[in-house]
């Protein structure tokens, strides 16, 4: 779980992962090394203010040079939200996210559906699953040129699609993609403000997590 | 002479040529202040101490005009409430006991004229203010509410002002991180011109880390951190506030100088976690933020609270901008700053805490033997004065006060306004009332702000309170709701405080907290109009007493004058925020009615009369404002509160939500809609149904009780002499909202009117 | 038609926190020797040959700036 400048939903990752049943560990922006983490989240916010662009000066933070590295050794590596920003921005994942369609802040209870449950952070989820988690941002906008959409659609990289209504105007409703190895996942909504009914609209976020640790099992066992 | 000349104000220079004359009155300073200021020094001030001593004694930093009603507050607080208050006012922010070794910390404050000059920044500066004034008690601030009032809803320059204040408080509270949940969003015409933009932050802290504004050791090092200093609001906020616009500046000499401050969210982000670090290792002996006389305050406070004097040397406080003068820079308004006392020894540490969040740290001074504040630039003393005479022995102003002429006619003015009375007609109403501007949904506001963040939110607009998980462990949290109504209060300006405070009372009540504490903003016109004053005494007099009564303290507030424009005053507005407290956040009572309530029974708490001078039907339906407000009785409303705070611990209650406003259909609409499902009722065929359902009478809610439950229920609010009515049933399966022999009307129709006029008017 | 640039700049004596930020990444990414950024928003606009200079100042002025913390220049493209 990294801390740039500016995170704010770095605790809340933390403690949707602590949910899930495993040991959250702190990764500082200028850590030179990642602990031997078995995964990486990279949590919401507005690193470095979110100034210049979205995710922009974060993505030359001396970590990310690392996640980059290690996700390319296969490390699960999640970015929710200002994450994805970053993990675009950085190449992990193709396209970019602009300014919402209607030019304001979003934040509301959004419907989504799991589009492929194969990758290392949906495994829980039946494919076409729809469950309800908090979508919150400025810059949720997915586009990316046409080639890159045929191609995640052709795929099977779009992840997660919005239902019931597209928050930001997204390309073909997109909310979250991955990589061609489904290890690197990215989305806007905030899985981790879904992990009890108490505080999220529902519980339903805390299967990304749970999915995670099933990915690594084999691995680990 | 110029405050940019060339050579410095020196103390020297000032005993040399006593006689200059020196632009007071262009500083806001009345001749007889500037007279008092020549007196405390024995010579004429420097401009830096005539610069530093105008901004404190302004009405925004010296309450000249308020503190002689504000005094009621504490003669009317015992020992008894006094309790449970760790520090209360006078401090940065009141903080309250809340068990399980928390102490939780709120304030709210006014940034008015700021945002009506510039919406987006002055809203956002707002917020950054507030929250500072938490985190200065070193408490880690944890949500945010925002009390706003807007002109005329469809009013050209209501569109400039709302979206831009809500983008500010959006943008930079989202930025923090800081959830947003809840406030008020009203619009009245006489707000036109006078926005009123109310920032409220609350924060907890464990309570052996309450941190306290003083400066105290001789030795300790002075120490400026955050962003840098540059010519941001000089005679902003504080000759702002203390004058209606005139578009001039202040007298500095320098020409436009913009006194609008622009907000920097991720600078203050930074700072919070660079502050909660610096407390957690125990290097702070003292902390100050910078607020609206910036150095000038942060450094007279720190030194007059403390027990030694001061010596700072401003040259060595980090500048954004060349050639600012020592004027300048003691009340520069730039934003993200604070100030802190920190020992010799620990002076490297703090050091390393600043570089690791990036934040620019100077030590700029130190605390001395003595009681002067000396401040040089240079070398060469531009300050030196007793710190208490800037911070403290501010002028205190006894102002006419005389009710208005008109009250009587005002209150007098009974006029038989039209009632509905046909079904028909009554459904109409229903619909309209619903649609208003007042009562329709805040959607569009609240859906720019971020309720999620930190993970601790429980319950948020559009929640009657905000509730927020303290102790993840314990589960033990707080609620907070803020209230107010303007008309009620021009009404009745005693018993319209009395109101706010029963309402904020009775939102925190019905989400399961006890309340526990109370916090203020009081938005009035100008202290020089007697009429105004009159309205403030009884305001200030009505809430007191109110306090009083329920047994819950005031611990901090905020008083914002010169609400005008011409002679023509807003109407008296006090915000009142009450604080709860609830052991478990899991038995928390949800505003609204959901499928899991199905069959419950609905239960009218309370009694209704024909109450209908100053409601909002009466202004949407009428254009009116005449009579006399609701009754207001404290005792109903503290048994009422009683017997939903049991209910709650006791999970006897699904829903339950406080008829004010618009009265029972519009509680009745919210439930509906907040928990998407429907529900009938019955009216009392021995009462009038206009009354029975646009009535405003306070001490009453509406409450959804599984069928099980309804006897220990019952016997509970027998028990505190709380009068109940069964109303009807909470019904899932039809998705209409029934009131028998009225109408029926279906969900999706009572939402498309609740939902489309604030998308309407301000876009989607 | 002709092409008209309208450059908004947060006035000199505003904090700008956007170009402050990019300030202080630079050395970070290995850029020495600059010491100050300010970001602003460059318009371009294709207006009539009717729309006159006073007009633009007014659409500047009133619209594309806030003139209460940022300043503007309107310039016409050399034809």
């Amino acid at each position: 779980m990294i801390t740039f400048p500016g995170s704010l939903d770095d605790q809340d990752a933390a403690r949707a992962v602590r949910y899930a049943g495993a040991e959250p560990v702190a990764l500082w922006h200028d850590d030179a090394d990642l602990h031997g983490v078995a995964a990486v989240s990279v949590p919401g916010g507005f690193s470095y203010g979110d100034y210049l662009r979205a995710g922009a000066i974060a993505r030359f933070a001396p970590v990310m040079g690392l996640v980059v590295a290690a996700a390319e050794r296969g490390l699960p590596v999640l970015g929710i939200c200002n994450g994805f920003q970053i993990l675009c921005e950085a190449g992990l994942l193709p396209g970019a996210l602009l300014r919402n369609a209607g030019r304001h802040f979003v934040c509301r209870d959004q419907r989504l559906r799991v589009e492929n449950n194969g990758t290392a952070w949906t495994n829980q989820y039946w494919a076409g699953a729809e469950f309800v988690v908090p979508v919150k941002s400025m810059d949720g906008r997915y586009v990316a040129d046409r080639s890159t959409v045929d191609e995640l659609e052709q795929q099977g990289r779009v992840v997660f699609r919005y239902a019931g209504g597209n928050p930001n105007g997204s390309k073909n409703d997109i909310a979250g993609i991955c990589s061609p190895n489904g290890r690197v996942v990215g989305l806007m909504p905030h899985p981790e403000h879904a992990i009890d009914e108490l505080t999220g609209p529902s519980a339903d976020g805390i299967g990304m997590f749970g999915s995670v640790l099933d990915a690594l099992a084999p691995a680990a066992g | 002479m110029p405050v940019t000349a060339v050579s410095v104000d020196t103390v020297e220079h000032a005993l040399s040529t006593p006689d200059i004359a020196q632009p007071h009155r262009e500083l806001g300073l009345a001749d007889d202040e500037y007279a008092r200021i020549r007196e405390i020094l024995g010579r004429r001030p420097t401009e830096a101490e005539l610069a530093m001593y105008s901004v404190m004694w302004s009405e925004h930093c010296s309450y000249k005009s308020s503190k002689v009603h504000l005094r009621y507050f504490g003669e009317t607080t015992t020992d008894e409430m006094r309790a449970a208050m760790l520090a209360g006012i006078g401090e940065n922010a009141g903080v309250v006991d809340i068990g399980d070794g928390w102490a939780v910390t709120f304030k709210v404050e006014s940034h008015n004229h700021p945002s009506y000059v510039e919406p987006y920044q002055g809203a956002a500066t707002g917020i950054g203010g507030i929250v500072r004034d938490i985190l200065a008690m070193g408490a880690r601030p944890l949500a945010v509410m925002d009390p706003l009032r807007f002109g005329a809803a469809e009013a050209a320059d209501t569109r400039r002002v709302l979206p831009g204040v809500v983008a500010g408080i959006a943008g930079y509270g989202n930025c923090l991180g800081l959830p947003n949940i809840g406030g008020e969003v009203v619009f009245d015409q006489s707000y036109q011109g006078n926005p009123l933009v109310n920032a409220l932050c609350v924060g907890a802290m464990r309570v052996d880390d309450l941190h306290l504004a003083h400066a105290s050791g001789t030795g300790n090092k002075v120490i400026l951190f955050g962003a840098r200093t540059g010519l941001d609001g000089i005679g902003g906020v504080s000759v702002l506030a203390s004058d209606t616009f005139t578009g001039e500046e202040g007298g500095t000499g320098r020409k436009k100088l913009p006194s609008v401050q622009v907000g920097d969210p991720f600078t203050e982000k930074v700072l919070i976690e660079c502050c909660l670090e610096l407390f957690a290792q125990g290097l702070v002996v003292g902390i100050q933020d910078l607020g609206g006389a910036g150095l000038s305050c942060a450094t007279s406070e720190l030194a007059s609270a403390g027990d030694g004097g001061m010596r700072i040397e401003l040259d060595r406080v980090p500048l954004r901008a060349a050639g600012m003068t020592p004027a300048e820079i003691l009340s520069s308004e730039s934003q993200e700053r604070m100030c802190a006392i920190v020992e010799p020894s620990d002076v490297d540490a703090f050091m390393a805490v600043c570089a690791k969040w990036d934040v620019t740290a100077t030590e700029i001074g130190e605390v001395t033997e003595g009681d002067r504040l000396v401040v040089t630039w240079h070398g060469e003393t531009v300050v030196d004065v007793p710190p208490r005479t800037v911070a403290h022995e501010g002028p205190v102003y006894e102002r006419p006060v005389e009710r208005p002429a008109d009250q009587d006619d005002v209150q007098g003015d009974v006029a038989e306004l039209a009632r509905p009375s046909t079904s028909d007609e009554l459904r109409f109403t229903v619909l309209r009332m619903a649609a208003s501007p007042n009562l329709c949904s805040r959607r569009w506001v609240t859906e720019q702000y971020d309720r999620y963040v930190r993970g601790g939110t429980v319950l948020a607009q559009p929640s009657d309170a905000g509730m927020i998980r303290v102790d993840e462990q314990t589960g033990r949290g707080v609620a907070l709701s803020c209230d107010g109504n303007g008309r009620y209060v021009r009404l009745d300006p005693y018993a319209g405080a009395q109101l706010a405070l029963a309402e904020a009372y009775r939102n925190v009540a019905v989400s399961g907290a006890r309340p526990v504490a109370v916090t203020n903003c009081l938005n009035f016109g100008s202290p020089e109009d007697p009429g105004v004053m009159w309205q403030f005494q009884q305001a200030v007099r009505g809430l007191a007493d109110g306090c009083a009564a329920l047994g819950i303290p005031v611990t901090g507030g905020n008083v914002s004058f010169y609400n005008q424009t011409g002679t023509t005053a807003i109407l008296p507005t006090p915000v009142v925020g009450v604080l709860g407290v609830i052991e478990d956040v899991a038995r928390r009572i949800p505003t609204g009615f959901d499928m899991t309530a199905n069959g419950h029974v609905l239960l009218l708490l309370g009694e209704t009369h024909e109450e209908f001078g100053g409601s909002e039907w009466a202004h949407v339906v009428h254009g009116h404002l005449g009579g006399l407000p609701p009754k207001v009785d404290l005792a109903r409303e503290q048994a009422l509160g009683t017997v939903l705070v049991a209910a709650a611990a006791d999970g006897l209650v699904s829903a339950a939500h406080d008829l004010s406003d618009g009265g029972l259909a519009q509680a009745l609409v919210e439930a509906c809609l907040i928990g998407d499902t429907g529900c009938r009722v019955t009216l009392d065929p021995d009462a009038d149904r206009f009354v029975q359902l646009f009535s405003e009478s306070a001490g009453r809610a509406v409450v959804a009780v599984p069928r099980a439950s309804v006897p220990a229920f019952t016997e509970l609010c027998a028990t505190h002499e709380v009068p109940v009515r069964e109303l009807g049933v909470v019904e899932a399966t039809w998705g209409t909202l029934e009131i028998e022999g009225v109408a029926t009307f279906p969900l999706d129709e009572l939402r498309a009117a609740w939902e489309s006029t604030l998308p309407a008017l301000f876009g989607g | 038609m002709a092409r008209v640039f309208v450059d908004v700049m947060p006035k000199p004596e505003i904090l700008d926190p956007q170009g402050q930020a990019v300030a202080r990444a630079l050395p970070r990414l290995g850029f020495e020797g600059v010491s100050a950024v300010r970001q602003g928003k460059h318009f371009v606009l294709e207006v009539d040959d009717s729309v006159d200079d006073d007009t633009l100042t007014k659409i500047a002025e009133g619209f594309l700036a806030n003139p209460v913390i940022e300043d503007f220049v309107v310039r016409r493209a050399e034809s």
